[in-house]
């Protein structure tokens, strides 16, 4: 018994020694760049934001940590059940829905809420991961092979999508797709999909609301429509230019603190950093982003373990997903799917959502390369 | 189980290359539009963004004050609450609107104007909504502004004319700006802005309104004012001093009690304009603010048209004060001297048709200083029909007849002089001989306006010089630039010497009107013209007396005089509408005002 704690202890603190901690410190980095914006975006106030934003991380620190000590191995095994409960979530939210009024996108389980669409963005990578682990090289490369994981990923796409909520269910196929990707899927089938779903924009068109379908156009035109849906890419783009190459400084944000811009402590949150560190801060914030992205690669590369590359390689493209999404529609580059900035952005399901796949990218980082 | 897995993972790595280029060239994307935004496009957003933020107000320069002669006030600018809309501040300019109304009632008229600007203006420029306001109904508005998006209260001048009617027609009157007038000024789309609309106001207006200053203000995207970035005051109008002296003003408007006309008072050594009055006349107050239907169309009915001032828009037929340029013609010409002399038997044929003095029984024999004196009507036919209309004409516009003298108020006349060449380009017809003897006692085509005749007598009175009459003060050295008129004095003299006899010799048309100050008279012409034509018929039945004519038929009364008669000072021209007679009712107010313009001494 007392072996049994005492090495269950030594491996603990064996694992924790084993994790990067250069890429912990860029995630709490990130976060206290975080909180400082919304301090900012709340006029020099630790409220409404900052402070329950930093509160928040913390408490997300210490679950990203929890679920990187976990065996990997129980990712393995817990892997089609995570996917399968998410989907059942997921109707349910459908269902409830339907049954409400209007867009639905948690359950209220009064103490919390869950978002099961953020779920699904971790269940379908442990889906594909475990999966394509067990699969064969021949069985990818057939149809029949990839019958089922296509069936799994359209599903809560779909579902997703008609919540509605085309950011995230963008997110998740595009996920699902760059796994497929990865495990070898021939190139011509994704032509192929490409090719049919450009042929069937008109009917998806319509199946669109009319408000998303508003997005984009005032994306593809924001003149269209200068003081309604158009106003806050416009506003955004003002606020982006005339920060300049040094920004207006700290606190200093005049299309922020004037309330021209919208939506500044979620999705338009790299605009407000923006207009005040200028071309310089939003490369910095750019920069560590993506030296985040490179260490996950590194460890997809460091590990022989499929199932933890493929769950890194997921996991790594859902948070470039987000921060190139959310970047590229506060710049007007594409329509504004309400996507928010990660370890920046304001908002509780996201926070702990992404951290949750930092502490399984820390997990797989350190799984052993082989024994399944 | 490992071999299968070694192939996938080398899949795997060769496929995470392609990721991460994606990811590269992504991102890519995003730092290439963000070097476009905010270094390319830099300057274009932060002059979006100072768009956005900064706000720039006019801050309305108080209005020129302007003085009369003595340095007393004849026109202010007075403190004025207004109530503004200012639509960009609120998201329904229709709803804040009214709940305005259910506060300060607003009239059909001015709510119509309010949505008219709220659908047509720009929505950044501020609408007025109520001007005047009490301090009851400001404390009003501002204790319900939570419920009044947009609306806010401006504390600004409004102009004020302490004499009121005194004044109306030489300084006409400010108002708001209409669509006629709407320029490229952006001072004109400020709310409040008042313009000159009349009289010296308008003519000045560029002068008095001065250099508008402007405030930056930093605003929300809600328009809500954060701070104020930078203030430039504004430059205040010029203040205008005119030649008017009030005292005299109010004398003339006194001396014509309830007559309708107008006077003109000049000084004969300068040209200034020291009274102009048009009775009846209005209160330029009412104007303002804008005027209510009621008063505008009272003023606007009445009959004796208080709107138009009589003193330079009124053409009359001069009459008899006519026969002072006439005489000039003639002597100048040489067809007459002072010992010429024609036989007056109260009628005479001209071409076909008879012409009568208006004295039935004749002067018998008179010289050129007893014809003024009687006003003979022979003597002048006889004299217009010799040296013929062309001299009279030029000698006319020497005198300053017959053309605008550009003292800056609107809608001054030029009246009429004939000429044969205007009779045959306007009425395509030869000029007659019974034209040049209408004309010859100022009847007929010849019309003037009581500025025209002040200035003709103050020209002759002066001795020959070309005054021009004026509202502004001249500096000293100007005043004795004024160019002489080729008239000789003897003739001047000549024709003086009449005038003196019509106030003061026995038997002079005007003897009832004369005045004794200290040894200072007046001198002067008196006329009587008639409005209506009398018919052969009614001629040998009788003419009817005018005091049985209604008020609109009877004749025009004029009288010009001048004072002291051995060194002119002062010329006046009077005109009485309808007032019957010149020597019974023009002649009085004339020596009236001369006295009093004496007895002030105006310096």
């Amino acid at each position: 018994m007392y072996r049994f704690e005492s090495s269950s202890q030594d491996d603990w603190r064996n694992k924790i020694s084993q994790l990067n901690f250069i890429y912990v410190f860029l995630i709490i980095l990130l976060a206290i760049i975080g909180t400082f914006t919304l301090y900012s975006a709340a006029n020099g106030n630790w409220q409404p934001w900052a402070f329950k934003h930093i509160l928040r991380f913390a408490v997300s620190l210490v679950l990203m940590f929890a679920l990187a000590l976990v065996d990997f191995r129980k990712y393995y095994k817990g892997a089609y059940w995570f996917y399968f409960i998410t989907l059942m979530l997921l109707l349910v939210v459908e269902i409830s829905g339907h049954i409400g009024m209007g867009a639905q996108r948690w359950i209220d389980l009064k103490l919390f809420k869950i978002q099961p669409s953020e779920l699904m963005k971790i269940g379908m990578v442990l889906f594909m991961a475990r999966y394509f682990s067990s699969a064969t090289v021949q069985g990818i490369r057939s149809v029949r092979g990839i019958i089922i994981p296509a069936f799994m990923t359209i599903l809560p796409v779909i579902l997703i999508a008609t919540e509605p909520d085309l950011g995230t269910s963008l997110m998740v196929l595009i996920t699902a797709g760059v796994m497929f990707f990865v495990a070898g899927v021939q190139w011509w089938k994704f032509a192929l999909i490409a090719a049919s779903v450009a042929g069937s924009l008109p009917i998806l068109w319509n199946f669109l609301h009319e408000y998303q379908q508003n997005r984009i156009l005032t994306f593809l035109n924001p003149e269209r429509d200068p003081l309604g849906a158009g106003y806050h890419i416009i506003q955004s783009k003002i606020a982006f230019g005339s920060g300049g190459i040094l920004g207006k400084g700290f606190l200093h944000g005049t299309q922020t603190h004037l309330n021209f811009l919208p939506e500044k402590h979620t999705d338009f949150i790299f605009t407000m950093f923006s207009e005040e560190f200028g071309l310089l801060g939003s490369l910095s914030l750019l920069f560590l982003n993506i030296l985040l992205l490179a260490m996950g690669y590194v460890f997809a590369f460091r590990t022989r373990n499929y199932f933890a590359r493929m769950t890194i390689i997921g996991l790594n493209t859902n948070y470039f997903l987000y921060v190139f999404i959310n970047m590229a529609m506060v710049m007007g580059v594409l329509p504004v799917v309400g996507v928010p900035l990660p370890l920046i952005s304001y908002g509780g399901t996201v926070m702990f959502s992404i951290m949750a796949s930092f502490g399984l990218i820390l997990c797989m980082s350190i799984a052993p390369s082989k024994n399944m | 189980m490992n071999d299968l897995n070694a192939e996938k993972n080398q899949i795997l790595s060769r496929r995470i290359i392609f990721i991460i280029i994606a990811n590269l060239l992504a991102f890519v994307v995003i730092i290439t539009r963000l070097y476009y935004l905010q270094v390319v496009q830099a300057d274009k957003y932060k002059m979006m963004s100072d768009e956005n933020r900064i706000s720039t107000r006019f801050l309305l320069p108080p209005r020129g004050m302007i003085y009369d002669r003595n340095g007393e006030i004849v026109a202010k600018n007075v403190q004025n609450f207004q109530a503004l809309l200012l639509p960009e501040q609120t998201k329904n300019a229709e709803d804040t609107l009214t709940k305005f109304e259910e506060i300060i009632p607003l009239t059909e008229t001015e709510r119509s104007r309010i949505m008219k600007e709220i659908n047509g203006n720009k929505k950044f420029i501020p609408i007025k909504l109520k001007d005047n306001l009490k301090w009851k109904e400001v404390a009003k508005i501002l204790l319900n502004a939570p419920d009044l998006p947009g609306v806010e209260i401006n504390e600004g001048l409004s102009r004020y004319y302490p004499m009121g009617d005194i004044y109306a027609h030489i300084l006409g009157y400010v108002g708001p700006i209409s669509d006629n007038d709407k320029k490229d000024n952006p001072l004109y789309m400020v709310p409040g802005f008042k313009i000159g609309k009349a009289g010296l106001e308008k003519f000045y207006d560029y002068k008095l309104q001065g250099k508008s200053g402007t405030v930056k203000l930093e605003v929300n995207a809600f328009g809500r004012v954060m701070k104020e970035i930078e203030r430039q005051a504004g430059v205040e109008g010029e203040s205008l001093i005119l030649t008017v002296d009030s005292r005299l003003q109010k004398a003339a408007i006194e001396a014509f009690g309830d007559n309708s006309g107008a006077a003109v008072v000049l000084d004969v050594k300068t040209g200034e304009i020291l009274a102009m009055v048009s009775v009846p006349s209005f209160d330029p107050n009412l104007f303002t603010n804008g005027i209510s239907y009621k008063h505008w169309s009272e003023l606007l009915n009445n009959e004796r048209n208080p709107l138009i001032n009589k003193a330079v828009s009124g053409q009359y037929s001069p009459g008899s004060t006519f026969k002072i340029v006439v005489a000039l013609a003639a002597l100048e010409s040489g067809i007459i001297n002072a010992d010429t002399r024609y036989y007056c038997n109260g009628a005479m044929k001209v071409g076909a048709s008879r012409f009568h003095c208006w004295r039935h029984v004749g002067h018998g024999s008179l010289n050129v200083v007893e014809a003024l004196k009687y006003s003979c009507d022979i003597f002048f036919y006889e004299t217009a029909l010799r040296i013929g209309i062309d001299k009279i004409h030029d000698m006319a516009l020497k005198l300053g007849l017959g053309m605008p003298l550009n003292v800056g108020l609107d809608n001054e006349k030029s009246g009429l002089i004939p000429s044969k060449s205007w009779k045959k380009a306007v009425q395509g017809v030869q000029w007659t001989k019974g034209d040049s003897a209408n004309s010859g006692i100022g009847q007929g085509y010849v019309l003037v306006t009581p500025l025209q005749l002040a200035t003709m007598l103050a020209r002759v009175v002066s001795g020959g010089y070309e005054i021009k009459p004026t509202f502004i003060r001249k500096s000293v050295s100007k005043k004795n630039k004024t160019k002489r008129l080729k008239i000789a004095t003897r003739n001047i003299e000549l024709v003086k010497q009449g005038m003196y006899e019509v106030v003061n010799g026995v038997g002079g048309t005007a003897r009832r009107a004369r005045f004794n100050l200290d040894g200072i008279r007046m001198g002067g012409k008196t006329g009587t013209t008639q409005v209506r034509r009398i018919s052969m018929r009614e001629r040998r039945s009788g003419i009817i007396r005018d005091e049985n004519l209604p008020w609109n038929l009877r004749n025009h009364a004029w009288f010009m005089g001048y004072a002291p008669t051995d060194n002119p000072r002062y010329a006046v021209a009077v005109i009485v509408e309808h007032g019957s007679s010149g020597s019974g009712v023009a002649a009085p107010i004339a020596g009236a005002i001369l006295q009093e313009a004496i007895k002030l001494d105006i310096k």
